[in-house]
């Protein structure tokens, strides 16, 4: 497998941020009610990842080492900002669902950890890319988890209506809890069981085993 | 200490940085202002229509709203004067009624208040003193008045219109544009099934005081609406805001001055 081809593609299954790395957890619970919003949502992480690793990578030799973090978090921010501000305008109904989510991507894990641990050692276009595939690593979980929640929480996908709701005159009961953010932890933990079924590398070893319990006559 | 760690090195560093990264998000806030301002317009233009009646977001799209909305007149009016504000007004209190937009002024000492907390029967803390309100005439006559209310549900701040009927007594319609109610349960306020129950019933009791209710169980007659089952303190948090918002305080006397003498600025 070429190198590129690598760095686009482990992030979705052999190393994905949401599912192995356990990054990025907060917006896929919050922003997974509706599969549209959810789309919008992670184009823009992937944009903000993949941006802010290309700049940051451009000027890696030029950084000095104690303001790293700080010059790191000064782009991503700008980045997110700049992004915000283009849903305003483009997109105004769902950046108005997504509220505060956007704004929200500058604390999220994926982009720093990436810019840290990938863009800070590695030329401008692998980092690019790397950005690219860590995005669709993180999207590729959200868009499983929101297309659970919108289909049996609302009966629809995208917004079209396919299993048709009592409210209004069809067969299915929706399922609140699924329209709840507790519903996304569970769709993740089924996800993560998912992958690390496939590949079992991934199964972390036991941090510790519990005595086993004591017997009655343990009592006496 | 390499010559990237020096002292002068990190200091150019930031001080670019700071320019490089001020300038694009300055830039695009500057340059995409028009746009998301029309975007903010368009959208509240779309939750007046839809409060009254007059847009479906299911069939109908934005092309629209620009068309329907050209028969509202958009009014400001004084909360605690009780009156129609009339250009001079405007002037003086550098209101300009295209660019007005009173979400934004909500902390403005010179365009709202705190509210005293026993009057504060919606539980919003402040409200605007000089709202906007949008009125249909046709022939002299009114046929529609929408105003905007908002009050504390379950978890934040309702915001919406309520659309009356020429008579200032009469619903026709309501709409939550904004909510953060639980989902499948309070944010049900928004749901058209629940918002048809609204059209027709009458606000005002026979001595003028505000008479609807939204109750709980089965609402019956011209003054009661039928609660959400599930969402008891959103269903109280949108009965306060009824008897806040057309209450004596809020627009009661306005609406009474339209339904005696009709629409008149202060000039």
């Amino acid at each position: 497998m070429s190198s590129v081809k690598q760095i686009l593609l482990t992030p979705l299954f052999e190393n994905n941020p949401i599912a192995l790395q356990i990054l990025g957890v907060c917006s896929a619970l919050a922003v997974t009610t509706q599969l549209s919003v959810t789309l919008v949502m992670c184009v823009a992480l992937t944009t903000v990842t993949a941006f802010s690793n290309l700049f940051i990578s451009m000027i890696r030799n030029q950084m000095p080492s104690s303001i790293r973090i700080i010059v790191q978090m000064t782009i991503i921010a700008s980045l997110v900002i700049a992004v915000d501000q283009f849903l305003q305008a483009f997109a105004y109904e769902i950046s108005k669902n997504l509220s505060v989510f956007v704004g929200l991507i500058i604390t999220n894990c994926i982009v720093m950890g990436r810019a840290e641990a990938f863009a800070m050692k590695n030329p401008p276009v692998l980092s690019f890319l790397d950005g690219i595939g860590n995005g669709m690593g993180y999207s590729l979980v959200l868009i499983v988890v929101a297309s659970v929640r919108e289909l049996f929480g609302s009966g629809s996908l995208l917004g079209f209506q396919i299993l048709p709701l009592i409210e209004n005159g069809g067969w299915y009961q929706a399922n609140g809890l699924m329209l709840l953010s507790p519903s996304a932890f569970f769709i993740i933990g089924f996800f993560i069981w998912a992958v690390r079924s496939v590949k079992k590398d991934q199964v972390e070893a036991r941090e510790f085993r519990m005595a086993s319990q004591s017997t009655p006559d343990g009592a006496f | 200490m390499s010559s990237k760690d020096s002292t002068k090195r990190t200091l150019i560093v930031a001080f670019s940085l700071c320019v490089v990264c001020s300038i694009i998000v300055s830039g695009t806030a500057v340059i995409l202002k028009p746009m998301q301002d029309a975007n903010r317009i368009l959208d509240r233009n779309k939750n007046i229509l839809s409060a009254a009646g007059l847009f479906d977001s299911q069939q109908d799209g934005d092309e629209v709203v620009a068309e329907r909305f050209s028969q509202f007149s958009t009014y400001v009016i004084d909360l605690n004067e009780q009156r129609v504000l009339g250009e001079e007004q405007l002037e003086q209190l550098q209101i300009d009624i295209d660019g007005y937009d009173q979400r934004l002024v909500i902390n403005d000492p010179n365009y709202s208040e705190a509210l005293e907390r026993q009057k504060d029967i919606a539980n919003i803390k402040r409200r605007v003193i000089y709202p906007m309100i949008y009125v249909v005439t046709e022939n002299q006559e009114i046929e529609t008045i929408v105003v905007p209310v908002s009050g504390y549900g379950l978890w934040g701040i309702l915001y919406g219109f309520l659309a009356l009927e020429g008579d200032a007594n009469t619903v026709k319609g309501l709409a939550f544009y904004e909510l953060k109610e639980t989902p499948g349960l309070g944010a049900e306020v928004s749901n058209p099934r629940w918002t048809a129950l609204w059209p027709g019933k009458k606000i005002y009791d026979e001595v003028g005081e505000v008479g609807l209710r939204v109750i709980k169980g089965q609402g019956s007659g011209d003054y009661q609406i039928d609660g959400l089952s599930g969402a008891t303190l959103t269903t109280r948090g949108v009965d306060n805001l009824i008897q806040y918002w057309l209450g004596d305080d809020a627009y009661g006397p306005i609406l009474a001055q339209l339904r005696e003498t009709g629409l008149q600025t202060n000039d």
